[in-house]
């Protein structure tokens, strides 16, 4: 029931990453300041939004299992979030190396984009230990649907403290009003990146409901024969 | 509802007083750690930036402790059949134990920031009058309604202990960041300086949202 429209989503997210890093890499201008290295931006930054993005979307299911009690909307809520832990490894694994390369350190401490980022990664990497140590099915669902719903309440407080906590700014401020001062080739480029990475965010989601609801129906088949 | 929370209030309480349990236990972890971190400092005399961070630091492992031991009883013993037999609100119990463990933050805090001006804070504690009971009576808020989910999402799992250090660090992260930041000037050496308002702000902020969170969310924790 989650497979239509499998195919042509695939293939979209496809095309569009594929375009996306034909333009970084052939049309969007090198940095002045940072060279080549600047061009991880065009990843990096996607996968943070798209991870903080899924995290809240695990909190909106999660909000939506509270009040339906359906299996569903657990579902959709954990997949969010199991997802969203991936791509943040990758966003922290991508964020040093283009901190490594730029401020010369693997990890800064004062940068409050980073810690909170942290921060937020080491919170939802409880969430399967949590849920998974939980043994009645509906108690595990609405527990871990708490859990999404206050984890997804802590992000942007998380982030305002954290900045608030230092005052100097190294990290650039990509979504600001103006869009970063960047110039519009480079902004055209990451737009396109992060709507590549979106609907690569939304056909492994799918991919991976799709797998689990055609297990669950497998196994009450195999219990209806037995 | 008043009464329903009056009610487990004074059961805990009693049950407190009798077994003695969470505050002697939390107040001894607190020495311990004060003892610890003279040591592995290796300082006599702490001030400013450094005498917060040992303090909000012993001060959030010290409540894990308190944290861990909320519902314990409630589950070993039955509380929770009970009190889902009670014809009264769910949020009473989220209150009351809310609100115990603000009590027992407050007990604790009392014993040991004073054992803390004795063994290793260098300035006066009385410069950092009235702002430290402030800023610790909006931390222990936070602390009091976020350590009542924590502790009632995690009691009915299978590793509770590991489950509340785990999920309770990283959410109590921001009121250590501006209970540190807070504190700081405090226990400046030399005379407290001006407490500064953005990080009550970020307190009170913090409660006020958690408290609404677990407001609507703490029935379904009960929920069986």
């Amino acid at each position: 029931m989650y497979g239509r429209g499998l195919k042509p989503l695939s293939i979209a997210s496809v095309a569009a990453l594929v375009g996306a890093f034909a333009l970084v890499f052939f049309y969007a201008p090198e940095d002045v300041d940072q060279g080549f290295i600047q061009k991880i931006f065009y990843l990096h930054v996607p996968l943070a939004l798209v991870a903080l993005g899924g995290f809240v979307t695990g909190g909106v299911y999660g909000v939506k299992h509270l009040r339906s009690g359906s299996r569903e909307h657990d579902m959709k809520s954990y997949v969010a979030i199991h997802l969203s832990i991936i791509l943040g490894v990758a966003t922290l694994a991508t964020g040093m190396i283009w901190a490594k390369a730029s401020w010369g350190a693997w990890w800064v401490w004062d940068e409050p984009t980073l810690v909170a980022f942290l921060i937020v990664f080491l919170l939802y990497a409880c969430y399967q230990p949590l849920r998974f140590a939980i043994e009645d099915p509906d108690r595990q669902m609405r527990y871990a649907a708490v859990f999404a719903v206050i984890a997804g309440a802590f992000v942007p407080i998380c982030f305002m403290s954290v900045r608030f906590a230092q005052a100097a700014l190294v990290h650039p401020r990509v979504l600001d009003q103006t869009g970063g001062g960047m110039p519009g080739s480079m902004f055209f480029t990451f737009l396109v990146a992060l709507a590549g990475m979106t609907l690569l965010f939304v056909t492994l989601w799918k991919f991976e409901l799709s797998s689990k609801s055609a297990r669950m129906q497998l196994a009450a088949l195999r219990r209806r024969l037995s | 509802m008043t009464r329903a929370v009056a009610a487990l209030l004074r059961k805990d309480l009693q049950l407190e007083l009798r077994t003695r349990e969470s505050v002697p236990a939390m107040v001894l972890f607190s020495v311990s750690t004060f003892v610890l971190f003279r040591f592995a400092l290796d300082r006599e005399r702490l001030e400013g930036d450094l005498a917060a961070g040992v303090l909000w630091v012993t001060l959030l492992f010290a409540s894990v402790l308190g944290i861990n031991r909320l519902f314990v009883t409630e589950r070993e013993q039955g509380g929770f059949d009970a009190f889902l037999l009670a014809p009264v609100d769910r949020t009473a119990m989220f209150v009351a134990k809310a609100l115990l463990l603000f009590g027992f933050l407050s007990a604790v805090e009392l014993v040991a920031v004073s054992v803390y001006s004795v063994l290793l804070l260098g300035p006066s504690p009385f410069q950092a009058f009235p702002g430290l009971p402030l800023v610790l009576a909006l931390a222990n808020a936070g602390v009091a309604v976020v350590g009542t989910l924590v502790g009632a999402l995690a009691v009915q799992t299978r590793a509770r202990d590991l489950i509340v250090p785990l999920l309770a660090l990283p959410l109590l992260l921001p009121i250590v960041i501006a209970g540190a930041e807070a504190t700081a000037p405090l226990l400046a050496e030399g005379g407290a300086e001006a407490l500064p308002g953005r990080w009550l702000a970020i307190l009170g902020l913090y409660d006020v949202v958690f408290g609404l969170i677990a407001y609507a969310v703490f029935d379904f924790l009960l929920e069986d």
